[in-house]
């Protein structure tokens, strides 16, 4: 592994914990400039200070005040009115969220992304630490170059995925269903029935992901401390006893941010449903983001796009409350 | 314990048993024979005749290396333009994306100035918004900036991401002060350490940067589907869903320029290997 970025790296503090160290402390750094410099010099030094600081951050705020907090703030408004888009909007209260609430769709995506959520997370993210735990030894030839068969997929964007997802899975061209035939096993509606669609779905997440999770386990992995696992081995204990009661309980920080990380990911889901089954076959396999986009763009229901988006948000959220708990907890334990 | 049975008990446990190590050498290969499955069948179908596959007389491989697909998909939609637009579209991204965050970043890591917590707590926090949430308000500020329709209504709007400021702060903070500070009592002033000092020691981070940015430009959908209305002005991604809501669907057209639009990432990927999985590592946010 190069080091060019040096400095603290996931596995010893997980990502999670450096998303809470990494707030800046109020204390200033180099508030009283170089050394020796006093008085006058000293305080025009801390003014120029500021003046150089907002000027740097200007840009950023400038972009982040039109095109992100205006547009939470607008949301909040939008949420509460109905709203065809380029028509008059009015004023509704939360008629969108009542609307939502007795809504069979909204309730179907999500309990989709749910199900999609715990199919896709555990999965990735254990394949991703077997992986990982078969690829980490120094000593195993060509190791590089397997770890790259396994992470080269981040790189391809959801579009094309779903495009060569949609034809393996092809339900009288696929080569999924010619496999089937060819070992004599019956071959699958994996377009036109729910959970087959589901499952596709499925596959292709993780082929996406699988690398990502490894990538970050044989950091934390690197990072363990391989004197416990010695100890352990003179201590007489197996390999699966040296993983279960020395390997599994290090990585816990490891395995926590990667899960709360792919949950998030998995519940805002959009590109890979929307091209692949296009939430289909009749909703099975819609999403809450993609019935948001759906409500937003094609049907025109703006109003209700948002607060779809909102609910959204809200499960992210809580998600991230619990990271943010539970990281918090460690730090002090 | 004996130095000798450290050595021997970290031997067995690190080169492990003969038919174990071949074992895994298998496993593994497997793995990898699957992972790259999925573009391996690209390759074949893109090189396989359409006629074939809806015939469903095409074979595990290619049987003849048959470039139509390709010559047919150029004729019948303007993948250069597409190709160009999307070019386009991810290094303006990434002049405006990494100069701002390298920016906000040295302010961040480096200096001191009222309500820096907080400005900071701010632009980290929108990282957890969905873009469900702003979708809608965004597409209405960009139709009334006049951008709807246009590139610079892709490029101008994704801007403000707060991954990088988070990247480039986290950088800039082990950069040793006294360096900062030997600039000064040279006579430097904030520009100038920055300008002179600072960012020739950021070039690592400016690498990762523009990768990750022109990766997530390159492949971005969402927002160029609610943006682009006119072909013309199409992003790859979109022009793939474009080709894939076709009355017929031509296979071998489809997966060929899948295959062409995720060519460019695969030899970045290959030659800037490492880049990639440091900025996965230092962020642990895709």
């Amino acid at each position: 592994m190069s080091s060019d970025l040096n400095g603290a790296r996931p596995g010893g503090t997980t990502g999670s914990e450096a998303l809470i160290a990494s707030v800046p402390s109020a204390e200033p750094a180099t508030a009283a400039g170089p050394k020796g410099m006093a008085g006058l010099a000293g305080r025009w030094w801390a003014i120029s200070e500021t003046l150089t600081a907002y000027s740097f951050l200007a840009p950023t705020i400038a972009f982040f005040a039109v095109f992100m907090f205006l547009p939470i703030g607008l949301g909040f408004w939008l949420s509460l009115e109905n709203s065809s888009g380029f028509g008059v909007s009015t004023f509704v209260g939360l008629a969108n969220y009542r609307a939502m609430i007795h809504d069979p769709i909204f309730w179907k995506t999500l309990g989709n992304t749910a199900i999609y959520t715990i199919l896709t997370v555990p999965s990735s993210v254990l394949i991703g630490l077997a992986i990982a735990l078969l690829l980490k030894d120094e000593f195993l030839r060509g190791r590089n170059i397997y770890r790259s068969f396994v992470y080269f997929p981040m790189v391809i964007s959801g579009v094309a995925t779903a495009i060569v997802g949609g034809w393996m899975f092809n339900e009288n061209l696929g080569v999924a269903d010619k496999f089937l035939a060819a070992v004599h096993l019956p071959t699958i509606h994996w377009q036109s029935s729910s959970f087959p669609a589901m499952m596709s779905l499925v596959v292709m997440t993780l082929w996406t992901r699988v690398g990502f999770n490894m990538v970050i386990y044989l950091a934390g992995l690197q990072n363990m401390d391989s004197s416990y696992l010695e100890a352990a081995a003179v201590d007489g204990a197996g390999p699966w006893r040296r993983f279960r009661r020395v390997t599994w309980p290090m990585l816990g920080p490891t395995t926590f941010f990667l899960v709360v990380m792919n949950v998030i990911y998995s519940f805002q889901v959009f590109d890979l449903v929307y091209v692949m089954t296009g939430g289909g076959p009749s909703n099975s396999t819609n999403m809450l983001g993609v019935y948001a986009y759906q409500q937003g763009f094609i049907e025109n229901q703006q109003g209700y796009a948002t607060a779809i988006g909102m609910a959204l948000f809200v499960l992210v959220l809580a998600f991230t409350a619990i990271q943010w708990r539970v990281s918090r907890h460690r730090d002090l334990a | 314990m004996t130095p000798a049975s450290t050595t021997s008990v970290s031997y067995s446990m690190r080169r492990g048993r003969r038919s174990w190590r071949i074992t895994r050498h298998v496993i593994t290969i497997v793995i990898c024979a699957v992972m790259a499955f999925p573009i391996y069948w690209m390759i074949v179908t893109a090189l396989t005749p359409n006629s074939d596959l809806i015939a469903g007389v095409a074979g595990y491989w290619p049987r003849h290396f048959d470039i139509g697909n390709f010559t047919q998909a150029f004729a019948a939609q303007p993948w250069g333009r597409w190709f160009l637009n999307t070019v386009l579209v991810g290094v303006a991204s990434v002049l405006l994306t990494v100069s701002t965050n390298v920016l906000a970043g040295y302010a961040f890591a480096k200096l001191a100035f009222r309500g820096k917590v907080l400005i900071f707590f701010l632009l980290l926090s929108t990282m957890m918004v969905p873009i469900q949430v702003t979708m809608v308000p965004t597409f209405r500020i960009t139709v009334d900036l006049h951008m709807f329709g246009s590139l610079w209504g892709v490029i101008i709007p994704e801007v403000a991401a707060a991954f990088g400021i988070f990247l480039s702060r986290q950088f800039m903070m082990s950069i040793p002060n006294e360096l900062l500070e030997a600039a000064r009592i040279d006579g430097a002033g904030h520009v100038r350490t920055f300008l002179r000092v600072v960012l020739p020691l950021c070039k690592p981070l400016i690498a990762v940067l523009v990768l990750f940015n022109f990766m997530f430009r390159w492949n971005d959908f969402a927002w160029p589907l609610i943006i682009l209305k006119n072909p013309a002005d199409y992003t790859l991604p979109v022009g793939l869903l474009f080709l894939q809501g076709q009355y017929t669907v031509n296979y071998a057209q489809m997966l060929g320029m899948a295959l062409v639009t995720i060519l460019p990432m695969l030899v970045l990927f290959i030659a800037l290997q490492r880049y990639f999985v440091e900025g996965l590592l230092r962020s642990g946010i895709r």
